[in-house]
């Protein structure tokens, strides 16, 4: 104890330090290891941690011109970095102050393209300097020393006295014998593990009231929207065209499942027309109507191939054929895009005849059921 | 080291009496003298994890920053910032946060984007480190444990990924997170449950991208920190494993002490990483959120791409066929089911538990701490390659929209390419890969029996020319070399044996005398010898100890 004692006897307790654990101060006194230089006192503590240096390589000899030329680049690659880092800091607070502005505005001076990338530059490259001069340092500079260090088993001295520590300690709470109280302890274990995860239960929602994966805003009448919310004529499309339309209520055209395309077909495309089962009435003269949402995974079909009618998904390629009801000529799409009936209202534009018949987007388990 | 300076007397000097009062105080002497010592293999694969282990560190400060300026709502609002082509534009708040931090924070795109890059490059690193424990065996016993928190961890770094670039909601993340509701949505029987659980109701409503923050800021990096702290534990209370050579055992680590070689060089490495995320951050555009636009669900882009770790997923959806399963009662699995939840999750599953199938299959239940040279476990590494085959294949499959643009490919036959070489290229690779092992196994022997191709050509007095060769050891009467494969690197070029001197230092001009090289290297000769014959008598090297025998060599009895 290196400290003095002012007042003893205030603690109660003995100046004197406890018995000792057998550890490397018994062996070793105060002035043995006093008489040890640094190095020897180094290998003694590693020894004791089942350490064993092998062998040293010795840095480069001081004051050889090797040592010098090896402290002048690992000198040169910290002072880079300061560098480095000083330019980072010019360009961070300069800008705006006694440098351009960087704030990027189109059309605006070219240092506001250049301020990230230059202090990422810098940033990136004092960093990089750091840890060069550091590689450096340890490789040129440090001796190179070989160690082995001991690997140690578990010790079958610990696993027996520590598994009789538990096992005494589960014998003196004696539940291997209270049968009842142990199996009221299970139980209460249950049912408070229970009780903890029960408030995950407010995320429960039922998915099935009011149908809303299988109904949209469209219905009778309900007039196709452009994005810009201007209403469509028959004759507002070129053949071979397709236009994204939504339908005409609020917000509209953010809902997530209403989306539908409106394809103008090419004379000898409707020729060719097979429309599905029942739904041949949903078209409307040489216009047809499909949902937008893919009924693979819901992203929008958005590349429409006018040559062979095909529509593409951008995300995992399924192909529909718009001329054959829009089913699934390739990729792992399953279904056809459902169709909207359409017709025209009195003012001549564009309305949804019903809703779709059926539900749009993914597939889902009990989709054929609602 | 003043710590452990224990004269009798006080400590002369300032620091080591500062230090005693610290040791007085905490008692760290010991545990950190232990610390210190600490050996460390010194191979370049064993910093693979470290890399990780750092681009972590990378994430949690440059995410901390982010967080400043994010704001995790999907309210709809008006932009009205300095990036004119989006003025006026209606988009959630979370995306215009995003463009703020973007384009009004001085220096905010910079840390956004080398958040990015640290993103990708933190799981790069972790497969790349999981791909050197697989095939050098390094799972087995006694570290399995290890092995699946590290793969737990992976999938972890995929989560985090996925709600991280879902946060800026801008029209390429809001394409991702529509395949997230379909994938949610595909689970059979408790699909719609799932679905109104984890989005509050349909698709997309306004409570996704909140939930998505807290789960990537708090929830999976907390979990993410627990189990990196519990692999580091483990790692350090098991000890690293070495690859066999000289001196090397099952009973010990050959390598550098922690101090000071082992932390100069792993600092030297973090600074590094830093440095190259740093760089990327600010010179290689990543993610320019503003050029994709606001989410719309009624707009996308073709080349829809995730990040690259996602691209498997992606790749396997695209291949997997058009097979919808109907059931009695009008109950359907949707096809999507198969590749996302059922292919990944056997995947990782299989992953996790490959050390118990291994040791299984093999019965081999004993502890190893040295590790196997890949070419010496053909069928494991045979198996490794098949398995990195497949996942390549469905990897390339998820950008094969991008490919059959560039290269003018039909984009059908890129889907067929994949869906039969992701069934023919992985058994080919097995059958490859073996051959490989054994051929090299094979030279290794050739060489150990008949020594080193010297290319020096010779003519026998009957005419014959043959190839001088160099044993690696003693030889018996025929010539043949005795010794026997340790399962480490055999050198096979006359340079590796020495066969050529080291090269003088000196980049313009040589910086040492050619004949001081000389007698170094001949005193190390005599010192590799003098080693060989007497490991007592090693001394440290310094010209200070002057040939004295050195007391370092071994423990000795405790003096009194």
């Amino acid at each position: 104890m290196s400290t003095t004692d002012k007042n003893p006897g205030s603690a109660g307790g003995d100046r004197a330090s406890g018995p000792s654990h057998g550890g490397p101060d018994d062996e070793y006194t105060p002035a043995q290891l006093a008489a040890m230089d640094r190095t020897e006192l180094d290998r003694l503590g590693a020894r004791y941690d089942g350490v064993e240096v092998l062998h040293v390589e010795p840095g480069p000899v001081p004051g050889s011109a090797l040592e010098k030329q090896a402290t002048r680049q690992v000198t040169m690659w910290f002072a880079l970095a300061g560098v480095f880092a000083v330019a980072f800091l010019v360009v961070y607070a300069g800008s705006g102050w006694f440098l351009p502005d960087w704030e990027w505005e189109v059309g605006a001076a070219p240092w506001s393209a250049l301020f990230t990338p230059l202090l990422g530059l810098a940033m990136g490259l004092s960093l990089l300097c750091i840890g060069i001069g550091l590689v450096q340092y340890v490789k040129k500079l440090l001796p190179h020393e070989t160690a082995v260090q001991d690997k140690h088993d578990g010790s079958h001295f610990d696993r027996v006295t520590t598994g009789a520590t538990l096992m005494s300690g589960l014998d003196k709470s004696g539940l291997p014998r209270r049968k009842l109280l142990l199996g009221t302890i299970g139980g209460m274990g249950v049912a408070f593990g229970a009780m903890l995860i029960a408030p995950l239960g407010g995320l429960i929602k039922n998915p099935n009231t009011g149908n809303p994966l299988g109904t949209t805003s469209w219905a009778e009448g309900v007039r196709l929207l452009r994005d810009d919310g201007t209403p469509i004529r028959p004759g507002d499309q070129q053949p071979g065209s397709l236009e994204t339309v939504f339908p005409a209520v609020a917000g509209g055209n953010f809902q997530a499942d209403a989306a539908t395309m409106l394809i103008r077909l090419r004379p000898e495309q409707q020729l060719s027309e097979e429309p599905r089962e029942g739904q041949a009435d949903f078209s409307y003269g040489d216009y047809v109507a499909y949902s937008k949402i893919c009924t693979h995974a819901g992203c929008p079909v958005g590349l429409y191939e006018q040559e062979t009618g095909r529509i593409l998904c951008p995300c995992h390629q399924s192909q529909f054929l718009v001329t054959q009801g829009a089913k699934p000529v390739f990729g792992p799409a399953t279904r056809p895009l459902p169709q909207l009936p359409i017709t025209v209202d009195d003012e001549g534009y564009f309305v949804a005849r019903s809703d779709y018949i059926e539900a749009v987007g993914p597939t889902y388990w009990n989709r054929e059921r609602i | 080291m003043a710590t452990t300076t224990a004269a009798p007397g006080a400590p002369t000097t300032k620091i080591g009496q500062a230090a005693l009062e610290v040791d007085d105080r905490l008692i760290v002497a010991g545990p950190l003298r232990r610390t210190l010592n600490k050996v460390f293999p010194d191979h370049w694969s064993f910093l693979l994890g470290e890399i990780a282990l750092y681009a972590f560190m990378i994430l949690l400060v440059s995410g901390t920053y982010l967080t400043f300026f994010y704001d995790a709502s999907m309210e709809e609002v008006v932009y009205e910032g300095v990036y004119a082509p989006l003025r006026g534009v209606e988009m959630s708040a979370a995306y215009e946060s995003t463009l703020g931090l973007s384009f009004d924070v001085r220096g905010g795109l910079l840390i956004r984007q080398i958040h990015h890059w640290a993103a990708l490059l933190f799981v790069a690193a972790i497969v790349i480190h999981l791909i050197r424990i697989f095939f050098t065996g390094a799972f087995r016993r006694p570290r399995e444990t290890n092995w699946l928190i590290g793969v737990v961890l992976l999938v972890l770094a995929l989560l985090m990924g996925v709600t991280g670039y879902s946060l800026p909601d801008d029209l390429l993340s809001g394409t991702g997170l529509r395949i997230i509701s379909a994938i949610i949505l595909s689970l059979p029987v408790i699909g719609t449950w799932a679905h109104w659980a984890v989005f509050n109701g349909d698709y997309v409503g306004t409570e996704i991208i909140g939930r998505f923050y807290i789960a990537h800021v708090l929830i999976i990096p907390a979990i993410l920190l627990a189990l990196i702290a519990a692999h580091l534990l483990i790692l350090v209370k098991q000890k690293h494993t070495q690859f066999p050579g000289a001196g090397r055992t099952e009973h010990n680590v050959v390598g550098n002490r922690l101090f000071p070689t082992f932390a100069g060089k792993a600092t030297a490495l973090l600074f590094i990483v830093f440095g190259l995320c740093a760089a990327l951050g600010g010179l290689v555009q990543i993610n320019p959120i503003w050029l994709w636009g606001p989410y719309n669900p009624a707009q996308v882009s073709a080349g829809s791409q995730p990040d690259w770790y996602i691209g498997f997923l992606d790749g396997s959806t695209r291949l997997f066929p058009a097979w919808d399963i109907n059931l009695p009662g009008d109950y359907t699995i949707p096809a999507l089911f198969w590749p996302t939840v059922v292919g990944a999750g056997l995947m990782f599953t299989v992953l996790a538990l490959y050390p118990m199938i291994e040791r299984k299959l093999t019965g081999d239940t004993a502890s190893h701490h040295l590790l196997q040279r890949p070419r010496d476990v053909p069928v494991r590494t045979a198996v490794g390659a098949m398995a990195l085959t497949f996942y390549v294949v469905l990897w390339i499959s998820g950008g094969n929209d991008v490919i059959a643009d560039k290269f003018d490919i039909s984009l059908n036959a890129m889907t067929w390419f994949g869906r039969i070489g992701c069934l023919v290229l992985p058994p080919f690779a097995y059958w490859m890969t073996y051959r490989l092992c054994l051929g090299l196994q094979r030279h290794d022997r050739e060489v150990l029996e008949h020594g080193i191709e010297t290319g020096v050509i010779r003519r026998l007095p009957s005419g014959e020319f043959i190839e001088v060769h160099q044993p690696l050891g003693p030889v018996d009467e025929h010539g043949h070399g005795q010794l026997a494969y340790g399962g480490a690197s055999v050198p096979k070029k006359m340079n590796q044996v020495g066969g050529a001197r080291r090269a003088i230092k000196g980049f313009f001009k040589p910086i040492e005398e050619p004949a001081e090289v000389q007698r170094q290297a001949e005193l190390e000769a005599r010192g590799l010898e003098a080693e060989q014959s007497d490991r007592q008598t090693i001394s440290s090297g310094r010209p200070s100890e002057g040939g004295r025998p050195s007391e370092g060599g071994r423990p000795q009895a405790p003096r009194d």
